[in-house]
């Protein structure tokens, strides 16, 4: 225990006297998530559209009107052909193309239909989509409210014979930050604790103060723990600045559960998050090594943990990725618990997950560790 | 009793392609200074880090203190103090953390042997405060000693602790080895100066991995085969060559700014004449007593032969 206590105070010291770790603890989760949520938004607004207007009649002018009115899109420009507002497209000025064709009103008037011409620009391909979407809304609305207004004619046949509301449970409002603030809190400690454990054990092989010790009677277990116990400590505090300043007096987010939960999770998911650092650290000889090791892991671990694409719809192969990948499941738990208020009998799979996790990775760490310093 | 005993130690990298150490047999008494003497890349290294147990042998038997290497490497490192070639120590933290923290470490302080480094750190005490980082080569030196004997080993190794260091360090440090070894130290000390050997009471002469000669330096010297020759002239260069083409020249080869040659029938004078005759000016030459050196390259040459 003494050894231990001195093994922590040497990393302690060491730690507080390096400015860049102290920045790197203090300043950049924080901003990281001030900024990340604010920018990595689904919402898609700001489609641009370009309209070529044929008829000039009095519905064009209105259907014109209520795309302008609507918040999702910004019309920036009114040719008078189509091939005028291609050109718009291929300079990526333009995300639509609205074009209404010569006599719109009339033949809607007399023959109760008629057709516009859209065409999208898929290079963004979410933007495309989402786009398109929001503009057949527009003008499914207003066909209904034509038809109503030209034919007078009485709700008889009503437009649309079954019309679905949805009510959207703990997220009512669709908040995306609410959605991604926790699983970018999550993203923020695997990156913290995964690189500072790794990168720090790897300065010692480096410097070559590893050897040092290695001829001390200091116990393999008493190093690790050194190296492993500052850095817990560090992915909590960090935790604890995103979840109650950051969280909850930017954003507004308290969690509908347990806090205490979290944490729970959290101590597991740091012990089994530094033991992969401790993991890459023995299989580099040079912190550059550490540093690509841990970045191609730390890569994956984000695009295939449903961070920001939802894992249900990848394909199998990548899903049984997701399910071997650590941060997804504290990201479910963050999600869970902090907009569901789900209790520890339904994230009960998650803690044993990980628990297997925080085993194999630092199992595995240990064993290699011993052998290469036999 | 021998405080190392080391016999028939091997050791092979990259799969048994390169052999760093071929078969090595030595034994250090108790209190005695013995290097190992070779040039870089001769296996030094590798034998020091088996015997301080940071690396197993393919083969071979050493023992430290009477304890097994493979088998005993944890109390082998209560008892040893290793400074290592490279400096090594915190460089963020300060003399004194840094001598405290080997200190608690192996569960000792510095007061409690304070009388073994009391020399040596207290040329560095005024920078205690210091971060390790920021002392110079000397100063970092002494702490690195200071921090190999805090915990008062029985052996200490010291992987070429002059490499690097300026003369007037160097002579300083030999002065304090020879002090901790009036203090019953037996130092084990590697380094590849030739001019260091006579400073150790034996040594083991190195090369490619296997040990030419261990014995102390005036034995070595004394085995010398031959008598040694210096010579000189005006143009060393063209000097060199032409020894190299005369039959009589059992051996030449540069040795600062002389040759040191040896002679078939050790007739000096004709020699020297004879090189006159080759349109030599400024010839020299005289009798001189081989070094470690002289001897290290004549053994050389005998083990590639």
């Amino acid at each position: 225990m003494r050894t231990l206590r001195f093994l922590l105070q040497k990393e302690f010291r060491q730690i507080f006297r390096n400015p860049t770790i102290l920045r790197m603890i203090m300043v950049l989760p924080i901003v990281q998530l001030i900024i990340l949520p604010l920018a990595a938004d689904y919402e898609i607004k700001n489609v641009n559209i370009a309209i070529v207007d044929h008829d000039h009649s009095t519905s064009s002018q209105k259907l014109i009107g209520e795309i302008g009115a609507s918040r999702y899109f910004s019309i920036t420009d009114y040719g008078s052909s189509f091939a005028q507002s291609y050109e718009l497209f291929q300079r990526d000025k333009a995300d639509l193309i609205l074009e209404i064709p010569q006599n719109f009103e009339r033949t809607l008037v007399r023959e109760g239909h008629e057709n516009y011409f859209l065409a999208v620009n898929a290079i963004n391909g979410t933007k495309a989509i989402v786009g398109s979407n929001y503009l057949s809304r527009i003008v499914n609305d207003f066909n209904a409210n034509l038809r109503l207004q030209l034919l007078k004619q009485p709700l008889s046949t009503p437009p649309q014979a079954i019309e679905a509301a949805a009510i959207n449970w703990y997220n009512p409002l669709l908040n995306y930050r609410l959605f991604m603030v926790p699983g970018i809190l999550v993203f923020l400690i695997t990156m913290v604790a995964t690189y500072m454990c790794a990168l720090n054990i790897v300065k010692e092989k480096e410097i070559g103060t590893i050897e040092q010790i290695n001829v001390t009677p200091v116990k393999k277990y008493h190093f690790i723990l050194g190296k492993l116990i500052p850095f817990w400590l560090i992915g909590m505090l960090i935790f604890t600045l995103g979840l109650f300043i950051v969280a909850r007096l930017v954003y507004g987010i308290v969690p509908v559960g347990s806090v205490l939960l979290l944490y729970a999770y959290l101590a597991i998911y740091l012990v089994a998050m530094l033991g992969f650092g401790l993991l890459i650290s023995t299989y580099s000889n040079t912190q550059q090594q550490a540093m690509s090791l841990a970045f191609f892991f730390v890569m994956i671990f984000l695009l295939m943990s449903g961070l920001f694409t939802s894992i249900d719809s990848m394909p199998t192969w990548a899903r049984w990725i997701a399910l071997a990948n650590p941060v997804t499941y504290f990201i479910e738990v963050m999600r869970m618990v902090v907009l569901k208020g789900s209790g520890f009998a339904d994230v009960k799979l998650h803690f044993f997950a990980m628990l297997g996790f925080a085993i194999v990775f630092n199992g595995w760490a240990v064993m290699s560790y011993k052998k290469v310093s036999g | 009793m021998s405080d190392v005993h080391v016999e028939n130690l091997v050791k092979t990298y990259d799969g048994g392609q390169v052999k760093a150490v071929n078969g090595i047999s030595f034994a250090v008494e108790k209190g005695e200074l013995f290097g190992l003497i070779g040039p870089d890349g001769a296996g030094k290294t590798s034998i020091f880090r088996m015997l301080t147990t940071l690396l197993l042998p393919d083969s071979g038997k050493a023992t430290v203190t009477g304890l097994d290497i493979v088998h005993d490497y944890k109390e082998i490192r209560s008892h040893v103090g290793y400074m290592p070639g490279k400096f090594s120590l915190y460089q963020d933290l300060t003399v004194e953390e840094n001598l405290s923290f080997f200190a608690t470490i192996f569960n000792t302080t510095i007061e409690e042997n304070y009388h073994l480094i009391k020399d040596i750190y207290i040329q560095i005490k005024p920078f205690k405060n210091r971060r390790a980082g920021k002392l110079s080569g000397g100063m970092k030196q002494k702490l690195a000693l200071c921090c190999a004997l805090i915990h008062k080993p029985s052996v200490l190794f010291l992987d070429e602790p002059t490499t690097g260091v300026d003369a007037v360090s160097r002579k300083e440090f030999w002065e304090m080895l020879k002090a901790l070894k009036a203090q019953g130290i037996t130092i084990l000390v590697s380094t590849p100066y030739m001019d260091e050997a006579t400073l150790c009471e034996r040594i083991a002469l190195i090369q490619s991995g296997s040990i030419l000669s261990i014995d102390t330096p005036q034995n070595i010297i004394k085995q010398f085969p031959d008598k040694l020759y210096s010579v000189r002239s005006d143009n060393m260069i063209r000097l060199i060559n032409d020894l190299r083409t005369m039959p009589e020249v059992t051996s030449v080869y540069s040795f600062g700014d002389h040759h040191h040659i040896t002679l078939r029938d050790n007739n000096l004078d004709g020699l020297l004449q004879e090189l006159t005759e080759k349109g030599h000016a400024a010839v020299d030459g005289k009798p001189i007593e081989p070094t470690v050196e002289d001897c290290f390259i004549a053994l050389m040459k005998n083990a590639n032969n």
